[in-house]
Parts: structure tokens; C-alpha cells; sequence
């Protein structure tokens, strides 16, 4: 994976490494010049942990190493003989989802995912060293790690949360998190409620439309394809009659 | 279109895949492994243009661990994603155009014996002098880049008019001329491109890829290979990042499948970080002259806006660009009468492309700044010149583009109220300012890349006795969440829960085609689509639910997983219920859907590119610090309003508005391709390195306060409107306007760079104009343009000498 060559002389020799992986003892044989990150890819199947530039500039391949976080891409597996390396497949356990990785899919702070990996373990070493960072304590300790999709700002209010979490504080997401500022919640009704009676209440007239319409064009059968027409027809079949 | 009122779509509802990618299960192509794969690496010119005389891969042949090698002979059809510009070849046959132009591949055992071999393939090259710049494109060359084109280096050359603005600018107070350059940038996307070939022992292909297109990819391939389309499959893998520059066919996916056909096994190739940059498809610099007339209260009369793009080496999505850079001018504010002159040059550089936004967030800056000097000018507030003269809702433009719904007025009023606009812009204290800008971008582009009269989208649905719903469809999700939108959408629907839904995109084999996630299409056309096939799914269980509880179709409802009876609600069945007792009916249940925009308005030729079922609105002000003594720029805090019709799932809104404003943002003040001319005359790339092109940080990234505006637009979703591209646009020139209110200079030129506000700062200093832009515009050779009378004259969307125009033009 490397964009340097490499001296192939001794290619039939493999190192043997042991060492702690995920919390469970680990061993690999690998061709002594290969990074942590092709060994935990190519020789130990975890595919978790991903690779942005292969040179140490964009923080995707961090993983943890004696608890602080590392370059995978820059770390030799020699490295890690003896030592106690955490990659995001370890982050999960038996009671679900890390409260950091529950936060990012909570808030969407995962778009493509690709940086993840990297960025849960190293605001993971953040939190267990500061559990209560401020804002720019975050910014901080994750300014190695580049985004391309978040632009960091649901990254940030997740870390924040799952902070919050971790100090057994009841946390949700302020609504400007989830819905921006001064949003008009007029266009929602209550979701799946218990009872639907309840919901109903709400809005009749909304949903008896709705069967209505989705039973036009008659008996069951599917309307034909429409080519141009269709977004109109769509529109006339949603749209609650006042 | 009046507010619809729901229950599923609008809820914050994480991801369907959010579990996936927080535990590193999701599988991106490089995580494709296969028993017995081969690894593919590329050899790229290191010259820009050349002649190639002979390739010599005998020794690398015989290295250890090559199985392969294929060169440009083995692969002697050209493709490309336009029709009209299919001038790739998957390996080159006969010239390199660029520094990264592949010439070979090799296929290895493991991605060092092939990194090896490639330096023993002997490759015979007679240099021909490169075309580094937009001057050197526009001259008369000895030799072309291409053997197409409309003159010498000159790809394109389009040329159209609107209405008499000759007549419009007599009619105006005070005619306004400006020059303005924007920086080529690229994506930057965390993953690498990379794909897996593996031409199985049926004689079938599949390829796994990172790509935003894979019905394109498709086609791609079965020309290329000379395969039938039938035995291919292409599977688009979870793209770690697009942003555009995923979504041509690409040299490297046929060479694997090339290689996997003549070698019988998987081969992958993952590009190195220095590969993704030659590979590019980005942002194409742009060299503008915009020339305005407006009345004395700010209204246009005339616009004649004359745009030179540097293409780089091969046409990729280009043309459609060069369209772009003029398109979308007259969807904010009303412009009556309007001009556009366009050119791409062909230069000896990564080939540009589609990068968010698309051609548009040139001509948008030009705009936006052009305007804030004209409002100073006249003594009117930049956001009171704009929000005067919006285009009305519901309208053809001038150049024939119909815009349904435009929430444009309402994002301006929320930026300039919680901004403290109207209190601080001109008065807060020297090196600290205030900039507005405004932008539209398109919700899908009305027609397709290839003609056809076919869907855009096309959904499938099954229905589970269980009461599991899958959804089918061609979409790839590249991190916007387009798998999640269908989900909160089919539930919204049948009244289930988006959980009990899985998900099939983005596979040839298994899902309709969708054309890809591009143009901001995906949730308008999927979204679209599959709405009827979820209520034609919903006909079937009313039909069967009405039967059983004797009530009337009209009466039945869906929402909380049930179907009932909407005068007494306890009277009702479960959703599987309901679903075993239409497949009872019925038979097996299983339902589609499809969207193709309407046909648009304009006829004239090149009315092809700027059309969609809808726009959405952004307005943005931009807060600035700018240390004079340095010229570095620090952005404290930026408000967005972005109107997107209607938020599907507002949580993914608010992460695609604050991504966008963070690309801009790197456009706006550090993102450059840069490029330079080395000792022996060759044009190369200064850093393709993630550590020297810069983008934003954790610590560049300014506190965001956004605003989601729903004016519902009666062709979209629900209402829905896109998000992915449009908050992008204002920022850039909404930094430049407010670096000005800081320190009273101009730079013309993105990215606005500190060397260049302080040049911009002495100049001012000497006497001389406060400013720092492009100087002249060269001289282009565009033909007489084509005049079309405008909407408000009577027209009827073709030219007015139709004689010699087609109709459609460019894709």
C-alpha cells in the first residue's frame, strides 16, 4: 500500500508479532516492512480501520496503541509487539454501540463513514483522558483528522454528547443540533405513537385523503407510466384536500 | 405549494447505514477482498504532452509476481462520459496529455511486485511542446491536444443571447464591468478510488467501484471490452466521498476488468493519494468578464456574462460545464435581458470535471461580488439591492428555465436578522466586516447525459408477508444519506417504520436504473419514484384491507405500523396483515416506480443544460477578521439559510448544509490546484499532497448558524428540494464581500488568500485602485450568438434563426 519501493531481499522471512488487539490476545506473521495498517487490513482481516494517503497527512488510519492514538500508516507492525493496539472493531461491546459511535449515527456525524473510524478512536483517547473538553479542547485533539464531507460540526456535537453521556448525564441533542434555528415544526405530526386514536386526532382529514387518493385509479391496479405527468400525479395524490 | 403535513419525513431518524459505518463494517471497494485477487498498478506520464513511440514491457513481464500487463493496443476504444466528447482511451494509445496520463498497467500478486514492475516498462516518448495555461490554450498551437474541438486547443465555443441587451443596456443608469478569476480545486474525497474486477468462470464480469455513476460505468465498460451489457455487473460500493469526482468512467476501472478478463482472476486497484489528484474531475478555473446594466434602484436591465474555462487534458463533463458557467445567472434576480459567451480550452493538466456545484459556483461568485459593488455604488444595501429584485415564484427566466418555488426572500430576511446586519455592515471596527451573497442551484438536470426517452429513476418495491419492505433502486449513496431518504420516504407512505425497510442500491444486476447520484437528483427523481411505487403498493393493500374490515377504500388509513379504519381507529389489522391479506388477493406483490423530469421550456440549442424540476435558495453572511499588517483572513462565524422545500430528515439537511459551507469555505480561502512550468518546460502539479493542498481543519472551521426554509416545491418529494450543493455557493463570494466591509479592498479572485488582500492593501496604500484581480480578458474567438426572444417577448424557446440550431444541444 505503500508509494515507496521496497527492498525485496529478504522477502521470505516473516516477523512474528504478538501483541494485545481489541482486548483479546493476537498474533500475525506479516513481511517485517509492513505498516499496522496492512497488517490489521491485509493479514488480520479488519477492514475497519481505512487509509486516506498512505503518508500520515490525513489522520483516517488512526487507531490506538497503549491508548493514545497513532498513525497506522506510519507505525511498523514490529511496532506493536507487546503492545495493546484498539482498532474500531473493538469499540462495540456486549451492552451495543460505544456511546461515541451512538452519538455519530444519532447526529449523522457519519455522511460517507470513511473517516470515522479514526475519528471515534481518537476523540475515544480524548475522552478518557478529558471527560468534559471544552469546544476547542475537541477541535484540538482532532485537528489531525480531516474531513471532507461533515465539515466537523455534527462531529464536534457528537463527541460533546456522548461526553455527556459517559458522565451518566441524562443528554439529548439541542433542537438547533437536529433542526436548525427558529425551524417550523408545523409540518409534523406525532410519529408512531401507542395509540393511534391519538394520532389520528391530529389529523383526520391528512391521512383519510391520503387512503383516498392512493386508491384512485381504481380496484388495485397499478396506473400506468406516465412520462412528464408524473410529478403532477404525485403531488395531487399527497396533497391534503382543506 | 401549501406545507404537507407528515409524520416519518421531517424526523431526524438516524441513518439506515449509521450503524454500519460507526462500527467499520460498511464496505468500501479497497475492503474487496477475493480469493486469489491480483493487484493492478498504473504507470503515468511524467511528461505532460507527448508522442508515444514505443512501450517495451518485456522485462517487466518477467519480474517476479507480474501475472499481467496491458497497454493502450489491448483497449483501442475510446469512451468518455459525454457523447459528444468520448476522447479517453482506458490506457493511451498514441499521446499522453497530461503528467498522470496512464500508459501501462500491470497486474501482480501483491501491489509491491506491481509498483516494482512498473519501473522496468520502458516507454519511448518524443515530447510535444505542453499547453500549460488559458492563454497558451487560446493561441494557435502547432500541435492540438486533441484532434477535435471547435478550433486548435479550443474544445467549446457557445454563444447565445436573450432578449436585445443591447437595448437593455441603453435602457440602464449605470453599466457595470467587471473581471473576475476562480482557482481550479479538487475533491479531496478521504477515499481513494478503487475497484475490484473479477470475471468469473461463467464468462460474467462484475466490478465493484467507488462510483457516484454505475449505469455509466456500465455502458462504459460494455463498450470498451466489446461485451454485451447483459454480462456485466457493476456494484457501486459505498462511496467514501464524491463530491463529483466519482462519477466519470474511469481509465483505472476498465483496466481491471481487462485484466481480470485475460488473467481469469479478482484483480483490484486502489489509487494512491498523488493518483486521486491526477485523476481529478474538479472545479475548472475560470476566467469571467461580466458586464451589467442596472437602474438606479438596482434592478438589472442587461447582463452579458463571457466565461473562459481551462479544461485540462480530456473533456470528461465539460461541455455541460462550459453550459453551466451561464445557466443559472437568472434564477435569483430577475434579469430580463441576458447574454452568454462560453469557451473550454484544452491544456496539458488532470482533465476538470463536475465538482459541487458544477460550473455554477464560478459565474455565481462573479455575480454575487459584481453585485456588491454595483450596491455600494449606488448607495443601497447589498441585501435590500437583492431582495428587491427576486425572481417571482412560479416563471420562466429569460433563457427559458422555469423556477416553481423560490424561497430565496425568506433566507435573506433570516441571515440579515440574526446576522445584526442592518446595525453592523459598515461599522464594525477596521479589519472586521460583514459579506452577503445569494445562490440557486438545480435539483437534477432535466435531461439525461445520453439521449434517451427512458426514466432518470426508477424504483422497485417488495412487500414481505412479514412485513419487511425492500426498496430497489439505482442510486448510489456517496455519504448524503440517499439510502435513508428512501427509507423515511416509503415509510412516510405505508405509515411503517423506516427500520422495517432494507435498502438495494446501486447494483446493475438487482436494482432499476437511477442515473447516479450527480446534479443534485437524487432525492427530487428517487424520491419521486418511489412514492408511486409506494402507493401503488398502498392501492393494493387498501384494496384488500377495505375488503376485510367492510369499509370503503376512502376510509382507510396507514401510520404506527397499521391499517385501519380512519372513523374508528381500533378497527384495523397490522401492516404484515394487511400484506398477507393483498398477497392473498393479488398474488405476489411487487411494484414500480419512475420519474423523468418534464420536457423544459427552452428549444434552442444548448436549453439542455440548466433546466430541472426545481431550485433551491441559499443566502449566507459571512463575518470576517482580516489583519492588515498580514492579510490573514479568520472567519469567527458564518449564518446560512438554505430553502430546501422540505426537509425529508433535517438531521442529514443540517449535515449536508454545514459540509457545504465547508467546501466553499476551502474554495473560498485556501483550495487551489496549482500547478507550475519545470526546467525542462513540463506543466506539473506544485503539491498533490494532502498536506500542501490545503483544506479546513478542525481549527479553520468557523462557528456555522444555520436556517432550513421550507417553501415546498410542487415537483419535489413532499416538497423536497436539494441540499447537497446549493449552501456551497454563497460563501465564497460572501467572504470576498466581507473582506471588503473589513478593509476596504477587492479581490476579485478565489481563493481570497492573504498575499492577495494584502497586494490588494499596498496597491490601495500607492493611490491606485484597491484591488487585486485578473488585469485583461483575453481575446475569444466566440462565434455570433444565437438569439432567442425571451418569454416576456413572446418566445417560444427556440432561436430566433432556428434554421441552424438543433434542438436539446448538450446534455
Amino acid at each position: 500500500m505503500a508509494t515507496r519501493r521496497k527492498n525485496r531481499a529478504s522477502e521470505s522471512t516473516r516477523a512474528l508479532v504478538r501483541f494485545v488487539l481489541n482486548g483479546e490476545p493476537a498474533e500475525a506473521a506479516f513481511a517485517p516492512h509492513k505498516t499496522l495498517l496492512e497488517v490489521l487490513r491485509e493479514d488480520l482481516g479488519l477492514t475497519g480501520t481505512k487509509h486516506g494517503c498512505e503518508l500520515g497527512e490525513c489522520g483516517t488510519c488512526s487507531v490506538l496503541v497503549d491508548g493514545k492514538p497513532v498513525l497506522s500508516c506510519l507505525v511498523l507492525g514490529l511496532e506493536c509487539e507487546g503492545r495493546r493496539v484498539e482498532s474500531v472493531e473493538g469499540m462495540a461491546g456486549p451492552a451495543g454501540l460505544h456511546p461515541l459511535q451512538k452519538a455519530f449515527a444519532d447526529l449523522g456525524a457519519a455522511q460517507c463513514g470513511y473517516c470515522t473510524p479514526g475519528f471515534l478512536l481518537t476523540a475515544k483517547a480524548l475522552l478518557e483522558e478529558n471527560p468534559k473538553p471544552t469546544l476547542p479542547q475537541i477541535r484540538e485533539a482532532l485537528a489531525g483528522n480531516i474531513c471532507r464531507c461533515t465539515g466537523y460540526i455534527k462531529i464536534f456535537e457528537a463527541v460533546e454528547l456522548a461526553a455527556a453521556w459517559m458522565r451518566g448525564e441524562d443528554a439529548a441533542p439541542r433542537k438547533e443540533i437536529l433542526y436548525g434555528y427558529d425551524f417550523d415544526e408545523s409540518g409534523l405530526l406525532p410519529s408512531h405513537p401507542g395509540s393511534v386514536g391519538a394520532a389520528l386526532a391530529a389529523a383526520p382529514s391528512g391521512l383519510a385523503d391520503a387512503a383516498n387518493a392512493a386508491s384512485r385509479g381504481g380496484g388495485g391496479k397499478p396506473r400506468p407510466y406516465e412520462p412528464g405527468d408524473v410529478g403532477a400525479a404525485l403531488v395531487a395524490a399527497r396533497e391534503p384536500k382543506r | 405549494m401549501t406545507r404537507p403535513r407528515t409524520r416519518v419525513v421531517g424526523r431526524p431518524y438516524a441513518k439506515v447505514d449509521g450503524a454500519a459505518k460507526v462500527t467499520g463494517q460498511t464496505k468500501f471497494a479497497d475492503d474487496v477482498m477475493l480469493p486469489r485477487m491480483l493487484h493492478c498498478k498504473l504507470l503515468r506520464s511524467k511528461l505532460a504532452h507527448a508522442r508515444i513511440r514505443s512501450i517495451d514491457v518485456s522485462k517487466a513481464l518477467a519480474a517476479p509476481g507480474v501475472i499481467a500487463i496491458a497497454t493502450g493496443k489491448d483497449l483501442p476504444t475510446p469512451f468518455g462520459i459525454l457523447p459528444v466528447s468520448q476522447d479517453e482511451h482506458a490506457l493511451c494509445t498514441d499521446r499522453v496529455r497530461f503528467v498522470g496520463d496512464p500508459v501501462a498497467a500491470v497486474a501482480a500478486v501483491d501491489e509491491d511486485a506491481a509498483f516494482d514492475a512498473l519501473d522496468l516498462i520502458a516507454v519511448d516518448y518524443e515530447p510535444l511542446p505542453p499547453i500549460g495555461t488559458i492563454d497558451e490554450g487560446l493561441a494557435p498551437a502547432e500541435t492540438a491536444i486533441h484532434d477535435y474541438g471547435d478550433q486548435a486547443n479550443i474544445h467549446k465555443l457557445v454563444a447565445m443571447e436573450f432578449g436585445d441587451t443591447e437595448q437593455g443596456f441603453a435602457r440602464a443608469d449605470r453599466v457595470y464591468e467587471d473581471l473576475f478569476f476562480y482557482e481550479g480545486s479538487t475533491h479531496l474525497p478521504l477515499e481513494q478510488h478503487a475497484a475490484v474486477a473479477d470475471f468469473g468462470a461463467d464468462g460474467k464480469l462484475t466490478l465493484w467501484s467507488a462510483t457516484q455513476t454505475p449505469h455509466y460505468v456500465h455502458r462504459a465498460l460494455a463498450k470498451v471490452l466489446g461485451m454485451p451489457a447483459a454480462k456485466i455487473r457493476v456494484i457501486a460500493t459505498p462511496n467514501g466521498g464524491g463530491f463529483g469526482g466519482k462519477s466519470d468512467p474511469f481509465n483505472h476501472e476498465i483496466v481491471v476488468a481487462h485484466l481480470s478478463r485475460v488473467t481469469g482472476r479478482p484483480v483490484k486497484i486502489c489509487l494512491t493519494r498523488e493518483e486521486v489528484f491526477y485523476c481529478h474531475r474538479g472545479r475548472h478555473p475560470t476566467l469571467m468578464k461580466v458586464r451589467t446594466g442596472v437602474k438606479s434602484d438596482g434592478a438589472i436591465t442587461a447582463m452579458h456574462f463571457q466565461t473562459v474555462l481551462d479544461g485540462g487534458g480530456y473533456g470528461s463533463y465539460g461541455v455541460a460545464s462550459t453550459y453551466y458557467t451561464g445557466a443559472l445567472q437568472t434564477v435569483t434576480y430577475q434579469v430580463p435581458t441576458y447574454r452568454f459567451d462560453g469557451a473550454r480550452v484544452f491544456t496539458n493538466k488532470p482533465p476538470c470535471g463536475p465538482k459541487r456545484g458544477h460550473g455554477t459556483p464560478q459565474p455565481r461568485f462573479a455575480l454575487e461580488v459584481q453585485l456588491d459593488k454595483i450596491a455600494c455604488d449606488l448607495g443601497i444595501d447589498p441585501a435590500d439591492i437583492r431582495r428587491r429584485h427576486l425572481h417571482p415564484p412560479n416563471t420562466l427566466t429569460a433563457n427559458f428555465l422555469r423556477v416553481g418555488s423560490i424561497g430565496l426572500g425568506a433566507c435573506i430576511d433570516k441571515v440579515v436578522a440574526a446576522s445584526g446586519w442592518k446595525k453592523r455592515r459598515g461599522k464594525l471596527p477596521a479589519g472586521r466586516g460583514l459579506g452577503l451573497a445569494c445562490s440557486s442551484y438545480l435539483c437534477g438536470a432535466g435531461l439525461p447525459i445520453y439521449w434517451n426517452t427512458m426514466p432518470q429513476s426508477g424504483v422497485q418495491l417488495k412487500l414481505d408477508r412479514g412485513g419487511g419492505v425492500t426498496v430497489f433502486c439505482g442510486s448510489t449513496d456517496i455519504g448524503q444519506g440517499s439510502d435513508s431518504i428512501l427509507a423515511s420516504i416509503v415509510a412516510e407512505v405505508l405509515g411503517i417504520d423506516p427500520f422495517d425497510i432494507r435498502i438495494v442500491t446501486g447494483d446493475t444486476d438487482l436494482t432499476p436504473v437511477d442515473l447516479g447520484s450527480y446534479s443534485s437528483r437524487v432525492t427530487l427523481m428517487t424520491g419521486n419514484a418511489a412514492i408511486q411505487a409506494a402507493e401503488r403498493a398502498k392501492e393494493m393493500l387498501v384494496a384488500a384491507a377495505a375488503a376485510k374490515l367492510e369499509i370503503p377504500p376512502e376510509c382507510v388509513g396507514f401510520a404506527g405500523g397499521r391499517v385501519f379504519d380512519v372513523a374508528s381507529p381500533e378497527k384495523g389489522m397490522s401492516f404484515p396483515e394487511a400484506v398477507v391479506l393483498a398477497e392473498s388477493r393479488f398474488g405476489t406483490l411487487g411494484t414500480v416506480g419512475s420519474y423523468s423530469p418534464q420536457p423544459s421550456a427552452g428549444r434552442y440549442r444548448g436549453a439542455g443544460v440548466g433546466p430541472s424540476p426545481a431550485y433551491s435558495y441559499s443566502a449566507a453572511v459571512v463575518e470576517v477578521e482580516v489583519d492588515p499588517e498580514t492579510g490573514i483572513l479568520t472567519i469567527p462565524k458564518i449564518w446560512i439559510a438554505h430553502d430546501v422545500g422540505k426537509c425529508i430528515n433535517p438531521v442529514l439537511v443540517m449535515g449536508q448544509v454545514e459540509g457545504s459551507v465547508y467546501m466553499g469555505l476551502g474554495e473560498a480561502v485556501m483550495e487551489e490546484m496549482a500547478y507550475r512550468t519545470d526546467a525542462n518546460a513540463n506543466v506539473v502539479h506544485k503539491f498533490p499532497s494532502m498536506l500542501e493542498y490545503k483544506s479546513p481543519t478542525t481549527k479553520e472551521m468557523p462557528e456555522v448558524e444555520t436556517y432550513l426554509v421550507e417553501d415546498p416545491d410542487a415537483n419535489g418529494p413532499f416538497g423536497a428540494k436539494e441540499v447537497g450543493q446549493g449552501p456551497l455557493l454563497p460563501i465564497p463570494p460572501a467572504v470576498a464581500n466581507a473582506v471588503f466591509d473589513a478593509v476596504g479592498v477587492r479581490v476579485d479572485e478565489v481563493p481570497v488568500t492573504p498575499e492577495k488582500v494584502l497586494r490588494a492593501l499596498k496597491a490601495k496604500a500607492r493611490g491606485e485602485p484597491g484591488r487585486f484581480g485578473p488585469a485583461r480578458f483575453p481575446s475569444v474567438p466566440y462565434p455570433a450568438p444565437i438569439h432567442v426572444p425571451t418569454p416576456a417577448e413572446g418566445g417560444d424557446g427556440k432561436a430566433a434563426d432556428a434554421a441552424v440550431t438543433g434542438a436539446g444541444g448538450v446534455r
